[in-house]
């Protein structure tokens, strides 16, 4: 998100009277104390699990075992990238899953959006359809969706139905073919909803003022759309872009519910293989390793993002 | 802020040191108002009624039996328990007692988890061999029961396609199993053989590796445990791998479809490849027309996997006196007798077995125990057991799926290998 800090008026500095300082310094504490719930959160789940992982990720540690971790250099990643193939493969699966449910989510998301963005009786049901999936846990969507994906499940049954049987449909999960496309359909389908009520609020923000000078001008609801609504959306675009992208690249529960990474690997994904190397497998050394690697892909990832979408003044 | 930050990591870490210095009880150290020890069980048996209510049952007799002890259970759903045991494991806070998966027991001995059983020789030496865990010539794990595969058919399905019923005696062969399957396929079922590939997990190594070493292949080299080469990549095995990958591009199988012997009780499948604990429920709906038939002889003669759930006593634990004197109480035949007819599972002794409705001389899941006692094969009792399982279970899941079948054991075998290797050998020279 491109937050821009709000700028304050650079304080003269005067001849500091203790009332003042100690103000100052009673707000300090203050400030502290509001952050200090989630600081502690913070650094006891996100930080030291981090430097936790980053120390292991040079060892050889087992998830369990009598002998002590050795030191072992760069081993794990020399391993991750030469001897590893299900890894690469991964790797190759995750970028796929995020090159193209980003694009399609988002702007699935705006186009829902913007239809549901109109004064008119029954709008709200409408929201509320498209928001369900969202508060759905993903693990209850995603038994349902292996249902529905089965050979003669749901999906097959419908297809079958409309082509008055000319085309049985696949075993969707069991084709290396198919399988990953399955995962993105309800995963854009899950979390799509979310990312509408995003797009939303920045439709919301824009001012009413701007379409009627737009209607003034005469301009076509396309030219409206690209010259007004657009331009206006952009921090919200910044957010939502960085959003998916970090999620999709953290693909995990979909994968551990539905195929488990199969059919031949062909759904397996970085976390999830991280999961099964770490806990599955006991090699917690190389899943930290593995874990390390992801973190900086996506900070690397998020980062040019930002770099990219960024104000150009 | 930036002068500040000190102070937030440190309460952080204060913070965490609080958190891992909590909870010890139940250990053998706690004691109740009147002067007990308590002590702590876990079980794997939430959402297992049948199960539990036999373990209440002890419970409550041993803790009015004596009054030195109280043993108090938890129960865990089967999914997370392994999880639960190493987490408590690793921040030190296991139960006295605790129930595992048979395979999984020497991989926890070794990391220490687990003390040595110390029962009565009597006792062990009266259960079933694949009731008993052994791990470095010492007893570690027991249990109550063993559970065996068999092939669920119906009489009337397979004389009316002229198909021999096979026995211990003379099981199918390889050739004529391959002649039921199409016999059956032709006779209109879609799928003739349910063999479980829905299900994930433990399930995979234990119900399809017994194929495996039918074949004349293994998940390991049992004379020395270092080393997968040439067991799970020989030739035997990629004959299992092609046979089983047959399975499916012949249509005889298929991994869609309900986890359970749901479909054979629906009459969808002739055949269903599945384990005791489904018998009474196939007995109730299909009655005498259901027979219980060996696997088939796949070169080596039929396999079944052993080794079931068992009980063990946590290193930590703090009285082992009172565990053991719990462990003691528990074995007693009628206690044995009432797991197997609720839970529908293979009692551990003898005794047991004959006072059983199912499992006795002329009970209708007779043949289970005659399978149990002539085509168990234990999973490998080595600490790798954990790798093995989730290799065999990805490397069968790809052949299913149409992998080629050597190098996908071939991979199998490096991965096992390299495992092996960075755990120096796991204590095997």
């Amino acid at each position: 998100m491109t937050v821009t800090p709000p700028t304050v008026a650079a304080e003269e500095p005067r001849r500091a009277s203790r009332r003042f300082r100690s103000i100052k310094g009673r707000e300090t504490w203050a400030g502290f104390g509001m952050i200090a719930p989630a600081g502690i959160l913070l650094v006891l789940f996100l930080i030291v699990p981090v430097i936790l992982a980053f120390a292991l990720s040079f060892t050889n540690a087992r998830l369990i075992s009598p002998n002590p971790p050795r030191f072992v250099g760069f081993d794990n990643f020399i391993r991750a990238f030469t001897a590893d193939p299900v890894f690469l493969q991964s790797v190759g699966n995750t970028a796929v899953f995020a090159l193209v449910v980003v694009p399609l989510q988002a702007g699935l998301g705006l186009l829902l959006a913007v239809l549901v963005n109109r004064r008119m009786r029954g709008i709200t049901a409408f929201r509320v359809i498209f928001f369900i999936p969202v508060v759905t846990s993903i693990v209850v969507v995603s038994i349902l969706w292996k249902f529905m994906y089965q050979k003669d499940g749901l999906i097959n049954s419908m297809i079958d139905a409309l082509t008055f049987g000319a085309w049985q449909g696949v075993d969707w999960l069991n084709d290396p073919n198919t399988a990953l496309g399955a995962i993105i359909v309800l995963s854009i389908w899950q979390a799509v909803g979310f990312h509408m009520i995003i797009w939303l609020a920045g439709l919301q923000t824009i001012p009413e003022e701007l379409y009627e000078a737009a209607k003034m001008d005469g301009a076509s609801p396309w030219r409206q759309f690209t010259s007004v609504t657009w331009p206006g959306l952009r921090p919200t675009m910044v957010f939502v872009l960085v959003t998916i992208t970090i999620a999709a690249l953290g693909l995990f529960v979909q994968i551990s519910v539905m195929t488990q990474g199969g059919p031949v690997n062909s759904t397996s994904t970085i976390v999830f293989h991280a999961v099964r190397k770490g806990y599955a497998q006991q090699e917690i050394g190389y899943a930290a390793a593995i874990s390390l690697i992801f973190f900086v892909a996506v900070l690397a990832i998020a980062l040019i993002q930002r770099r990219l979408t960024r104000e150009k003044d | 802020m930036r002068t500040r930050t000190p102070i937030l990591v440190s309460a952080g870490l204060v913070t965490a040191i609080a958190l891992t210095g909590c909870g010890q009880a139940g250990q053998g150290d706690t004691t109740t108002a009147d002067g007990r020890t308590q002590l702590t069980m876990w079980t794997h048996s939430a959402g297992n009624p049948a199960e539990l209510e036999v373990y209440e049952q002890i419970i409550t007799d041993f803790n009015t039996s004596q009054d030195d002890y109280e043993v108090v259970h938890e129960s865990f759903p089967q999914g997370a328990y392994n999880d639960a045991i190493v987490a408590a494991a690793a921040s030190g806070d296991l139960p006295c007692l605790l129930d595992l998966d048979g395979p999984i027991m020497p991989n926890w001995a070794w990391a220490g988890y687990l003390q040595p059983l110390g029962l009565p020789t009597e006792i062990t030496d009266a259960l079933l061999p694949t009731a008993v865990g052994v791990w470095d010539d010492e007893i570690y794990s027991a249990g109550y029961w063993d559970a065996a595969l068999s092939i669920f058919a119906r009489k009337s399905v397979l004389d009316a396609n002229g198909i021999r019923i096979p026995t211990v005696e003379e099981p199918w062969t390889q050739d004529e199993f391959a002649e039921v399957l199409a016999t059956l396929k032709s006779a209109g079922y879609e799928t003739p053989i349910d063999i479980g590939a829905e299900d994930k997990g433990e399930w995979w190594p234990y119900a399809y590796s017994p194929f495996l070493q039918s074949f004349g292949g293994d998940l390991i080299d049992r004379s020395t445990m270092l080393s997968s080469d040439g067991a799970l990549n020989g030739p035997d095995a990629v004959a299992w791998g092609e046979w089983f990958q047959g399975l499916f591009t012949d249509g005889y199988a298929n991994n869609s479809g309900t986890i359970g012997n749901q479909e054979f009780i629906d009459d969808e499948v002739a055949l269903s490849y599945t384990g005791v604990w489904n018998a009474v429920t196939a007995l109730d709906e299909v009655g005498d027309d259901l027979l219980i038939l060996p696997p088939p002889d796949l070169g080596n003669g039929p396999k079944i996997g052993g080794g079931s759930w068992q009980w063990a006593i946590s290193s930590s634990c703090n009285d082992a006196d009172g565990a053991r004197a719990y462990l003691e109480f528990s074995f007693q035949d009628k206690y044995l007798t009432e797991f197997a007819d609720k839970q529908v599972v293979i009692p551990a002794t003898d005794a047991a077995a004959e006072a059983s409705k199912y499992f006795g001389e002329d009970g209708a899941l007779r043949p289970f125990v005659e399978f149990s006692q002539q085509y168990a094969v234990l999973r490998p009792e080595t600490p790798a057991y954990a790798v093995i399982s989730t290799t065999f279970e990805t490397a069968a899941k790809d052949i299913m799926n149409g992998a080629d079948v050597q190098q996908t054991l071939d991979q199998a075998v490096s991965e096992i290998d390299a495992n092996i290797e960075s755990n120096d050998g796991y204590g095997f020279q």
